[in-house]
């Protein structure tokens, strides 16, 4: 008998924040600059350089706090974490320890343990034939990194699966995009996330051994590296070993994990109150400034759009959390010049070309607003197709055309005589001439085989060009066989 | 008093390299640097909050405004050893 076991994860999420300049010097940040060409005596450790906390990565890490309902401490300090390696060149981290600058909170279903302010390390470039970090000589340090804000967002113990870990992390992801406060970006390492993974016998309230999964620099690798890890662990159980307790390294290549013994064995930081910096005093003029900076967040965005729009959960979630589709949704909505009482129906039908069909002939996280489709367009096309001035056949080849050159779907129907049959006398004709051209199709039809209607449907739309209803022509078989 | 393990326990942490000779007497110093701090446990301090810092300075921040970095020779040339455009050193695996 094998023993069903319920992982347990907590993440550790650092994202590096989108100010101008460093944590604590005026060093501007670097996005690709020449190596070691953004540094002063402060962030390259040099001995009497004092250290001033940067006062906008202090209003945006409260921002995360608010946003993630944390509680903000009135009273905050730095500490340093001591340790030796070459990307730190004081020797020690400046970041904060049992006084941070947030604590608890919660983002959908997960709760939040702390969030705090430090700085980055430098980047090594490690020198070696095979350039994996353990077959290299020696090391190049750039030191433009080094100093970079941080913020650590740390959450509780709460997910129970790979799946869920990556979903959370993707809303945390939009969330923290839609504050502004990071380019959020895991391939550019602006976000980084480091997994702590147990595993415990269903039902048991105990939590196991738990190890930590380093680094995972995309969303799939974090699905990979935790399933791998769980995975691991229920072996050892399961063969009457014990985990022990280590950080691990995931390699997506292999799929190997292995254990990762570099920084310090010990974990012995020897933290103490960083007495270069004062402590950080939250006024009341810094949290109403950071209130006041805060966007309407996701959640309460696809609550809006379902509230007051009336749109399905499903579509409110979709544009809550890809900001860019939500925007662009809202901005094709005022765009719309009259507020019906079909208005419900109308602002559905566009969420569905946006979030849909738009969204489809898009590059992965495209904006819309970067597209040749502007706002206007998409919601006269989708008033269109909603009031079957077109199919939604035509309507779809009018988007291919929009997508690529732009223009004024009104124009391109007319144009490319895309208007659709009304239910008249044309159609009729030929939905007509369809029935004797698929005599067969008609007789199963009339048989009482509705599903034979394929054949009749697909000659009308080949002699329309696609610009017949599919209701209407449906409705019109049945008539004429009926 | 600090025993021998903990003595190398803490000079790997501080990347020193102890001769054996170095070790009992770096035990007894370290000791004493601890006694000599341990005597505040004598006080009654429930109902003192700890110092973290000794002049209560707080709110001093700093605009978000760049300042003129250092040129990058200048930088390097702090370097004992220099590798095209960076600071080389011997790698932490090695």
């Amino acid at each position: 008998m094998t023993t069903t076991y319920e992982p347990v994860i907590g993440l550790e999420i650092h994202v590096q924040l989108l100010t101008r300049t460093k944590m604590f010097c005026g060093c501007e940040l670097s996005f690709g600059e020449p190596p070691n060409t953004r540094t002063c005596p402060v962030c390259l450790g040099l001995p009497g350089a004092l250290p001033v906390a940067n006062a906008q990565a202090i209003h945006f890490g409260l921002m995360i706090g608010l946003a993630l309902d944390s509680e903000l401490a009135p009273r905050s300090i730095f500490h340093r974490k001591n340790y030796f390696y070459p990307d730190l060149p004081k020797g020690y981290q400046i970041s904060q320890y049992d006084e941070p600058l947030c604590r608890g909170g919660r983002l959908a279903d997960v709760r939040i343990h702390r969030v705090h302010l430090e700085e980055d390390a430098a980047k090594l470039v490690h020198v070696g034939a095979s350039g994996r970090i353990h077959a290299s000589d020696a090391s190049i340090v750039d030191f433009n990194r080094g100093g970079t804000p941080l913020a650590e967002i740390v959450t509780e113990p709460d997910l129970h699966s790979p799946e869920q870990a990556g979903q959370w992390l993707r809303l945390l992801r939009a969330t923290l995009r839609h504050l502004g406060v990071s380019d959020v970006n895991m391939d550019e390492g602006s976000l980084r996330c480091d997994a702590n993974v147990s595993v415990r016998p269903e039902g048991s309230r105990e939590l196991g051994t738990k190890t930590e999964l380093k680094n995972m620099n995309s969303f799939r690798f974090l699905e990979r590296g935790i399933r791998a890890e769980i995975a691991r662990q229920e072996g050892i159980l399961n063969e009457g070993g014990r985990v022990v307790q280590e950080t691990l390294h995931f390699d997506p290549g292999s799929g190997e994990i292995t254990s990762l013994r570099s920084k310090e064995q010990a974990h012995d930081y020897r933290y103490f109150p960083e007495p270069d910096l004062a402590p950080v005093a939250v006024s009341e003029t810094m949290l109403a400034a950071a209130r006041q900076a805060m966007p309407e967040l996701p959640s309460a965005r696809a609550v809006r759009l379902q509230d007051s729009l009336g749109l399905s959960a499903e579509s409110a979630h979709l544009l809550a959390f890809r900001p860019e589709l939500g925007d662009y949704f809202e901005q094709a909505l005022q765009s719309s010049p009259d507020s019906t009482p079909s208005a419900g129906a109308q602002a559905q039908a566009l969420a569905n070309w946006v979030t849909g069909e738009l969204a489809k002939r898009l590059a992965p996280e495209e904006s819309p607003a970067d597209s040749k489709v502007s706002p206007e367009a998409i919601t006269v096309l989708s008033q269109m197709a909603a009031e079957k001035q077109i199919s939604v056949g035509a309507a779809r080849q009018v988007l291919d055309r929009l997508v690529a050159e732009g223009g004024d779907p009104r124009t391109l129907v007319e144009q490319e005589g895309l208007a659709a049959l009304d239910g008249g006398d044309e159609l009729r004709q030929i939905v007509r001439a369809a029935i004797a051209a698929n005599a067969d199709a008609a007789q199963r039809v009339r048989a009482g085989n509705p599903k034979a209607t394929g054949p009749i449907v697909g000659y009308v739309m080949r002699e329309t060009k696609g610009r017949a209803d599919g209701a209407e022509v449906t409705r019109l078989i049945a008539e004429l066989l009926g | 008093m600090i025993d021998r393990e903990e003595v190398l326990h803490i000079a790997r942490l501080a990347r020193l390299r102890l001769g054996e000779e170095e070790i009992e007497p770096m035990a007894r110093e370290l000791s004493a640097v601890i006694e000599h701090v341990a005597k505040i446990g004598e006080l009654d301090l429930r109902d003192t909050a700890p110092t973290s810092h000794v002049v209560e300075v707080a709110g001093r921040l700093r605009a978000d405004e760049p300042h003129q970095c250092l040129p990058r020779e200048v930088v390097l040339a702090q370097a004992p050893a220099v590798s095209g455009e960076g600071f080389l050193v011997p790698s932490p695996q090695a």
